[in-house]
């Protein structure tokens, strides 16, 4: 290497000194272009590795960009111009999917800080309020966007009646609604009962006291008492884990609330959300069909029942 | 004569009331919000039906409309931006809502000591309220469970190929009154009358009125068998001796159950007349099979003997109608 260097004799330093400018001229060719490459991110090799293709103005880009993307392909690539307008839809039936996701985000903080025993669980939300930082507005969000989603659930069916759109082809889609439904308010009520207040205790106590009437299920129903039901093996029972609202009741209703139930409706919504896509995106604002253009169906009938639709 | 402002102030802010004070402004607007959508739809239906031939070339919305714009765009970002919009607003509403009110915390449970009134949570106070009417099996069981299965059923008794995917009222009077009448006549107004009304004791307070854990009210309500005061006296003679004793029971069961009958048949024949009463529900009518036609009475019947029964209550003090050992209606 020092023969190279016109035969003149270097010593260590100036092999140091020949090592610096070789590094500097790196670091300046190098970081010229890693400087040029942060103008066009997508470019690069960390950009394209998690988002796979690049994004450019064009239509097919923006199609792929909602498409290829795994949090967004529930939507399709393009919707009806006037079902983006908020009049049609009113957004709740988005809206309740968010505060699904908000309340899950909350919940799984509060499970951090709570024991579902009947000696933790009072004092954990007392420690909650008082010590544990925005332990309090993490339990007020929980519980406000609990009651805001039920509100949300109830104007989205509301919504989705006065449009007609569980007419052909979304009937399915409808009833697998109502069941969601249904699960929204027993994912609250099962809550109702984890800070083990007076409240939850006695809301719970009237609540499952219902139970006991269930005709043939329950020891003080119709014709419970004759199909040999009393306390302690009645539907009630079940529900409680034994005959009053105690420790049982309290892991049970912990159980459902953060396991069972969220894992059920998490199912209905996937199938929710499918349907919609499959059913053709949503109803609407569709153009409004007049009265003489119902088609009078004269095929056979069908075994059950006739599609509510056009035929 | 100002009356308890401070017991209605202590109703309606309490926090876990607030939802329900929401619904009661909610429900009115997007009702107002409905409507007025339907009625522009409804005007455009009357004025394409006048004039067919405008009708096969004419845009068939009342949305903004412009010939040159596509029918659907890109839901990056036209969609989306909606979507986080929406999205941030909850967000912010849920922030202000929990950092200015606290979640509600009372004593540490305690089996001893019973609240009074002991209420539901907001949203099943509708089934609670439904208790004053009805038997447990009844608002707890049978109701609820006739509520989901008739919900589920909608999709396929509605015969009415009109409607799908816009407002409209005139097309679809019969179903609108049918779920509104549910909706809000039923389960919305007793929510309230749960929550604004009944005190300790589950008693009726009109707002402004003190909730008086002390007061005693007279149970005044008597079976439609007392009212017709049947006891079994001309039975008795047609019963053997041993069984004389059980002659009471028996004839308020068999009187019983023809009332029950007369409503169900008063009722169907009332809901075939109301389908059945213009021109255009004759002529949905006419598409329905036998099944929808026997689903969809049935469920009204079931649906109205709520209100039936709570009129019943309140204006002549029936308690039950049918009494028999193993259950009461």
């Amino acid at each position: 290497m020092a023969e190279d260097n016109g035969g003149k004799r270097t010593g260590l330093l100036g092999r140091v000194r020949e090592f610096a400018e070789e590094i500097k001229k790196i670091f300046r060719e190098k970081g010229k272009e890693e400087i040029e490459g942060l103008k066009d991110p997508e470019k690069t090799q960390l950009y394209r590795s998690i988002f796979r293709v690049k994004h450019e103005e064009t239509p097919r880009s923006r199609s792929l960009g909602v498409l290829s993307n795994v949090f967004l392909h529930l939507h399709p690539a393009k919707v009806n111009r006037d079902a983006t307008r908020y009049n049609y839809t009113w957004g709740m039936g988005g809206i309740t999917f968010y505060l699904f996701i908000v309340l899950t985000f909350t919940g799984v903080l509060l499970m951090f800080y709570y024991h579902p025993s009947k000696v933790q669980a009072f004092l954990d939300i007392l420690y909650l309020e008082n010590d544990v930082p925005f332990g309090k507005l993490l339990r007020n969000m929980h519980r406000w966007a609990a009651h805001l989603m039920i509100i949300a659930v109830w104007l989205h069916m509301f919504r989705v009646f006065l449009t007609g759109s569980y007419k052909k082809p979304r009937e399915f889609n409808w009833c697998v609604g109502v069941l969601l439904m249904v699960l929204t308010l027993l994912l609250s009520f099962t809550g109702y009962l984890l800070p083990d207040d007076q409240l939850g205790f006695w809301a719970v106590t009237v609540g499952t006291n219902m139970a006991r009437a269930t005709p043939g299920l329950g020891h003080e129903g119709p014709f419970g008492s004759l199909l040999g039901m009393t306390p302690y093996n009645d539907v009630r029972f079940a529900l409680l884990g034994g005959s009053i609202v105690d420790a049982n009741a309290l892991l049970r209703a912990y159980i459902w609330h953060c396991i069972a139930i969220p894992l059920i409706a998490s199912v209905f919504m996937g199938v929710h959300f499918w349907r919609v896509r499959k059913d053709g995106g949503i109803s609407g604002p569709s153009p409004v069909m007049l009265e003489s253009e119902i088609k009078e169906d004269k095929g056979p009938r069908p075994v059950i029942m006739r599609p509510s639709g056009m035929v | 004569m100002l009356g308890d402002w401070h017991q209605l102030w202590e109703i309606v802010s309490a926090p876990d009331n607030v939802p329900i004070v929401a619904l009661l402004f909610l429900v009115p607007f997007y009702v107002w919000y409905a409507f007025r959508q339907a009625r522009a739809n409804d005007e455009l239906i009357e004025k394409l039906e006048a004039d067919p031939a405008a009708a096969k070339t004419a845009h068939r919305k009342t949305q903004p409309y412009h010939p040159k714009w596509d029918r659907e765009v890109h839901t990056w970002p036209y969609l989306m931006r909606v979507e986080f919009v929406a999205a941030i607003l909850v967000t912010v509403l849920l922030m202000v809502w929990s950092l200015t009110l606290n979640a509600p915390l009372e004593e540490p449970s305690n089996p001893n000591v019973t609240m009074n009134p002991a209420k539901a949570p907001w949203y099943f106070l509708g089934l609670q309220e439904m208790l004053v009417y009805f038997d447990p099996w009844i608002a707890g069981v049978v109701m609820p469970t006739l509520i989901i299965i008739g919900l589920m059923a909608v999709p396929y008794i509605d015969a009415n190929p009109l409607g799908n995917g816009y407002y409209t009222y005139k097309q679809r009077r019969f179903a609108i009154w049918t779920f509104c009448l549910g909706f809000i006549g039923l389960w919305v107004a007793m929510i309230s009358i749960g929550t604004f009304i009944r005190g300790p004791g589950w008693m009726w307070f009109w707002p402004t009125s003190t909730w008086d854990a002390e007061r005693i009210e007279y149970a005044v309500n008597r079976n439609l068998d007392a009212v017709f005061g049947i006891n079994g006296a001309w039975l008795v003679h047609l019963m053997p001796v041993a069984n004389r004793a059980y002659s009471p029971i028996l004839a308020r069961i068999i009187f019983g159950f023809f009332p029950i009958a007369l409503y169900f048949i008063v009722a169907s024949y009332l809901v075939y007349r109301v389908m059945n009463s213009t021109n255009f529900t004759q002529r949905i009518f006419r598409r329905m099979t036998l099944l929808q036609i026997v689903t969809t009475d049935l469920l009204l019947v079931l649906m109205l003997a709520l209100p039936v029964k709570i009129l019943l209550r309140l204006i002549f003090r029936i308690k039950y109608i049918w009494v028999t050992p193993w259950f009461s209606i």
